[in-house]
Formats: structure tokens, sequence, C-alpha cells
């Protein structure tokens, strides 16, 4: 099992289910319909690193949060929509340089193509939050604040966070946000070792699953 | 309630290359930009189109139905804008 | 991604394929009434003759005032009850029991957001905003679907909706592909195009559950006996005491009357649960050979009338979750609007 695809999957897969929450919930229509569709690529790309690692429902649903392997990143619980937004683009524009790295990997190249979509959309909002009202500048700016943090984690292992600070950095810049000082740098999702949000996450996704097993659905 | 709206944008999708484009629907959004994305999210969930445009549905002038006959009849005796009308002698080609 | 999953067929669901010719041949009609177009002038006798020919009354015609009226109520309703549908199924995406099954599910729950806009663009035509229509769901002013207060309980109940209520949508749905009014009946098109994949992916899933294990079986039983009265009844209340039916038929805006298409619903509805090797929940249900139909029993419309004015077990939460959305998302839609008058500003100077 490739303990690269697993990490990639698990990133997607997480990030999909946190996603997806904002399923009827989000601040107009038309957004329901464009976070549902960035969900959906993300499932995709998990189910596809997945099943090339093994069962996709088997590692999806039978594995503890110790055995999970994503980065904390994804797994933190939504906040409001501007925190959901600033997430996805630094997920969004680390995925891009990933799949980059990647080229000729097929999983990769398909991806890229939706992910480039997903910076887009997240640049948009992080844009018109960043520099619209007092109170979406003033959100955005806490949201940004908490989730730097998480950001180093992604580039354990690789050598993309220079590339990932040329595309994230002009866009903070051009939404009148601060880019915090580097600093407290949480680790350990890749081996295990996760915030308290994720076994709520896994025992919500899995319960089903678990209650019936062996079943097909 | 608050009732600040964001506009309305009429979309026009074109289909396939070759074919022009048509009107699909209608959407919200705060600006030109931002209704680009959501009428591709929206109306092209399936593939339905190479092409977009958005317009906003305030920058439409459309004729009026009661104008209808002034405005359209007038070309119906005008066959002869219609290749149809000339008759072309027997053995000519590429015509 | 969520086009790959579903290109396996599922088992044949009898009925289904005539509903999706239905809705083809409507758009083909469609097309055909447009050629001999006779829209363009005032008043009653020239509205009426238009839709006598069964031609498409455009948005700038002329129209009665009460057609107006009449139109954005049922198009609104029908648009809130998309939006409001997404909840009911949007429930279980977090739980989905395999990646397939949850991909499935948040399509479909996101096709619902996009037909209850295309729904809110053919109501705008009217003359009315959106965030007028908005308003008048959260405070109540206006319907949405009664089905949609009945809580999921299971992940069968998925699978149920699927197969009974978007089935008994279809049933409604496909005879307004020829509502007389164009953007209506253009509108309805696409949605019944689109959504011919989510009862299949209903009927899927209660077949899976159907044919495993004895506690899944159990599952989708317990889900048909509690969706089937609640599916009967969004055909609406027996013809007698229907109160928009002969003006709304007359307009062609209602093709069937509600005790019609309830019966075509259920003579689909006996088939498939056969093959389902389910029962539907009516001891009275049985073949009449003289009618050429089925007789069955009448759902509890006291029941129906009880949740229509608000007191079905979710009606409550429905309201107060699109509330909580439409509110919560304020500040987005501000900043939105805020920064598009900077930026026009900054390119006008």
């Amino acid at each position: 099992m490739s303990k690269a695809d697993l990490h990639h999957g698990d990133d997607a897969l997480i990030a999909a289910q946190r996603l997806a929450e904002w399923t009827s919930r989000a601040p107009e229509l038309e957004e329901d319909v464009a976070l549902a569709n960035i969900a959906l690529d993300l499932l995709g790309q998990a189910r596809m690193f997945l099943s090339r690692a093994g069962d996709e429902d088997q590692l999806a649903y039978l594995r503890t949060d110790r055995e999970f392997t994503n980065v904390q990143l994804v797994e933190l619980p939504n906040g409001d929509f501007g925190h959901t937004i600033l997430r996805l683009l630094f997920f969004s524009v680390y995925q891009q340089q990933l799949f980059a790295s990647m080229r000729g990997d097929e999983i990769a190249d398909k991806a890229a193509k939706e992910v480039a979509y997903h910076v887009d959309h997240a640049r948009m909002w992080t844009l018109r939050l960043g520099d619209g009202t007092e109170e979406s500048h003033g959100r955005m700016q806490r949201a940004l604040d908490e989730l730097w943090p998480f950001t180093h984690e992604l580039f354990e292992g690789n050598d993309l966070r220079a590339g990932w600070l040329s595309v994230v950095e002009p866009i903070l810049a051009e939404a009148t946000l601060t880019r915090p000082e580097d600093g407290w740098a949480p680790t350990g999702g890749r081996s295990g070792v996760h915030t308290q949000h994720l076994s709520y996450l896994l025992a919500e996704m899995q319960v089903l699953h678990r209650a019936h097993p062996g079943a097909r659905w | 309630m608050s009732k600040t709206d964001w506009p309305l944008w009429e979309v026009f999708i074109r289909p396939r290359r070759g074919l022009a484009h048509t009107h699909a629907g209608s959407l919200h959004a705060p600006d030109a930009e931002m209704a680009l994305r959501n009428a591709r999210d929206l109306y092209t969930r399936r593939q339905e189109g190479v092409s977009i445009w958005v317009v906003p549905a305030a920058g439409i002038t459309a004729s009026s139905p009661d104008e209808k006959d002034s405005f359209f009849e007038p070309a119906a005796d005008k066959v002869y804008r219609h290749p149809t009308f000339y008759d072309v002698p027997e053995g000519v080609a590429h015509l | 991604m969520y086009g790959n999953d579903f290109t396996t067929e599922p088992p044949e669901q009898p009925g289904a394929r005539s509903l999706l010719d239905q809705v083809a041949d409507a758009e083909r009609d469609l097309q055909d009434a447009a050629r001999s177009d006779r829209a363009g002038q005032a008043g009653d006798d020239y509205f009426m003759s238009v839709i006598n020919a069964d031609q498409k009354i455009e948005p700038r015609d002329w129209m009665p005032d009460k057609y107006r009226k009449n139109l954005i109520r049922q198009i609104a309703q029908h648009a809130h009850s998309e939006i409001i549908g997404m909840q009911p199924e949007g429930n279980w995406i977090s739980r989905a029991p395999s990646l397939k099954r949850k991909a499935i599910l948040l399509a479909k729950v996101q096709d619902e957001a996009g037909h209850g806009l295309y729904l809110y663009a053919a109501a705008e035509t009217l003359g009315i905003d959106r965030a007028e229509l908005s308003d008048m769901l959260i405070d109540g002013r206006q319907k949405y679907s009664s089905i949609f207060n009945y809580p999921t309980l299971t992940w069968a109940d998925v699978g149920a909706i699927g197969w009974l209520v978007d089935g008994a949508a279809i049933v409604n749905q496909v005879p307004l592909c020829r509502a007389s009014y164009g953007p209506y009946a253009r509108a309805m098109i696409r949605v019944c195009k689109e959504e011919s994949f989510h009862q299949r992916q209903g009927y899927e899933i209660l077949y899976t559950l159907a044919h495993g294990t004895p506690e899944q079986k159990a599952m989708a039983q317990d889900a048909v006996d509690r969706w089937w009265y609640p599916s009967l009844a969004m055909f609406g209340p027996p013809d007698g005491d229907s109160t928009h039916s002969e003006q709304s038929m007359l307009w062609k805006i209602k093709r069937f009357s509600n005790d019609e298409l309830r019966q075509r619903f259920v003579d689909m509805c006996v088939g498939q649960a056969e093959i389902l090797g389910l029962d539907l929940p009516d001891p009275g249900l049985r073949w009449n050979e003289e009618k050429q139909q089925h007789d069955y029993t009448q759902p509890d419309y006291d029941e129906l009338f009880r949740v229509i004015k608000g007191n079905g077990p979710c009606n409550r939460d429905r309201i107060a979750h699109r509330r909580a959305a439409h509110e919560g998302g304020q500040w987005v839609r501000d900043a939105a609007e805020a920064y598009a008058k900077k930026k026009t500003g900054v390119a006008a100077a």
C-alpha cells in the first residue's frame, strides 16, 4: 500500500466530508451548488486514491482516527463561511502544487483540473470577504490567524511551501488581510495523531457502516 | 428581513462548438465574475456547454409583444430574402 | 465525478421508461408549438386562444392577473419544495454507508438546489423577486410540499424518498412539462430529465437493502411502510376538495386531476414493489379487473391538513434550518455586494 496514496486520499476524504456539511446551509443557493460541486470533486479524488491504496470503503469506514493520516487542517470544524473558504484556499493551493509535482500520475492529472477551479473559487471569495465589509474583514482576519498554524503540516516531507506561499501571499494581500507570523506549527496527522475533532467526524461518518458488518449497500 | 439582494443575471450557453449561445435561465450573483462561475456550476453540471455568457438582466432591452407585428411582420413579405425564392436553372451546381 | 457511478443499469422499473418518453414528447411538442406562434396581442380572448391552441404564454405577453398570481404561487411552492427537500436527504450525506452512495446522494441533493434555482428563475420572469419568495417561505406565507415535514430515520428512508417521493413528484411533474407558461414548461423539462436518475438511485438503494441481510430488508420494509401514505398524500386532497384545480386545468397550468395522478402512481408502484420484494402497507390494495386499475386505501387527509397547517413532525425544524442558513449568510451577501460596489466604483473612476 502506498503511503502517499493514503495521505492524499485521507486529506481529500476528510475535506470532502467537512465541505459536504454545508449542504443546504450555504449563504446563498448558488453557493450551495458550488460547494457541493467542490465536495464531489474531492470525494471523487479520495475514492481514486483510496482505491489505489486498497479497498476504498474498508479504508474509509473501518479505520480508527489513529489510523487516518490526513493533515489536521482538513479535520477542523467548518467555522463560519469565511473560515471554510480560507481553509479551502490553503488546501486547494497545496493540492495544486502537489498535483503539479506529480505530473504524469493518472489521478493527479485528472484532479489538477478540478483543483484549479477550487483555487479560483476560494480566491474569489477570499477577495470579496477580505475586502468586503468591516465585519467580513474582521471575520476573515480571525479565521486566518486561527488557520495559519495548521498550514505548516501540509509541507512535511515535501518542498512545496515556497510555491504555495507565492500563490497564497498575493491573494491575502489583495484581500487586505495580514499574513500571520510563522510560529506554532501543530503536527501529527500523518502519523495518526489528530485533534479531538477527527474522532467525532469519523463516529458520524462510520456509524451506519459499522452497525452492519459485512453488509452490502 | 434585510433586503440587500444580489442582482439578476441572464445566462446563455453554447452547447457545442458550431452552435450559437442559447438562453438557459437566470441566477443571482454579486458581480460578473461570480455570475459566470455560478452559471458554470448551475447550468453545466452535466457538461451542457462549452462557453457561457452572463448578462445583467437589467441591461437587456426587450421588444414588447405588443410591437410584435410592427417588428417582425414586415419581414414576412420579403420572400426574396430566402434562397428558395429563386428558381435555379437545372444543372447549376454549388449555388 | 458523479457521472460515473450509475452507468450500470439498475433493475428495470416498470413505468419509468414511459415517463421519460413523455418528457421527450412534451419537449418536441413545445418546439412544434413554437412554429405556429400566435401570441402577441392583449386581451383575454387572445390569451385563451393561445392556450387552447396548446401554445405557450411568454413572460411579456399579456396575461390575466389571476393567471400570473396562480402561477407564481404554484412555481414558488414547487421551488420551495426543492429547497426544503434538500434537508431530509441531506441528513444522511455525512453517514452514507459507502463512498459511492455518499457521492450519489450528494449529487442528488445538489441537483435539488439546482432545480429550486431553475424554478425560482421561472417565477422571477413573472415579475417577482427571489428574495421576496424566500421571505415568504421563511415566514410561512408560502408552502412547500408537506412530505418534507417527515423525518428520515434510517438510511432506507433515503431509498424510499427516491423511489416513492421522487416517483410521485415525477408523476406530478411530467404533465407540467406541457404547462401553458413557457418558462415553467422549459424548467420542468429540464428538471424531469435530471430527476430520472433520482428515482432510479432510490429504487436501487431499496433493491440492494431488500436483497441484503435480514436487518437491511427489515429497514427497507419499515421505510416503505412509513413513506407510502404520505407519498399518496403528495397528490393533494381528493378532487372534490381541491381549491385551485378547475381554473388551473382551464389555463393548462395543471393538466390532470389529483385523483387521476394518484391512481397512475399507485398502478405504477404495485409492479415495482413486487420486483423489490417489498410489501405496500395497504391491505385493501387489489387489481380491479373491471376498471383496469388498482383499488387502494386513501391516505389520511386529516393528517395531510394537520401537516400543511404546520403540525407535522418536522415543520418547525425545516423552517428554522432554512432561516438559519439565510440569516447566517447575510454578512456574506453583504460583503460580496460591498466588494462589487467598490470595484465598479474604481473601474468607473
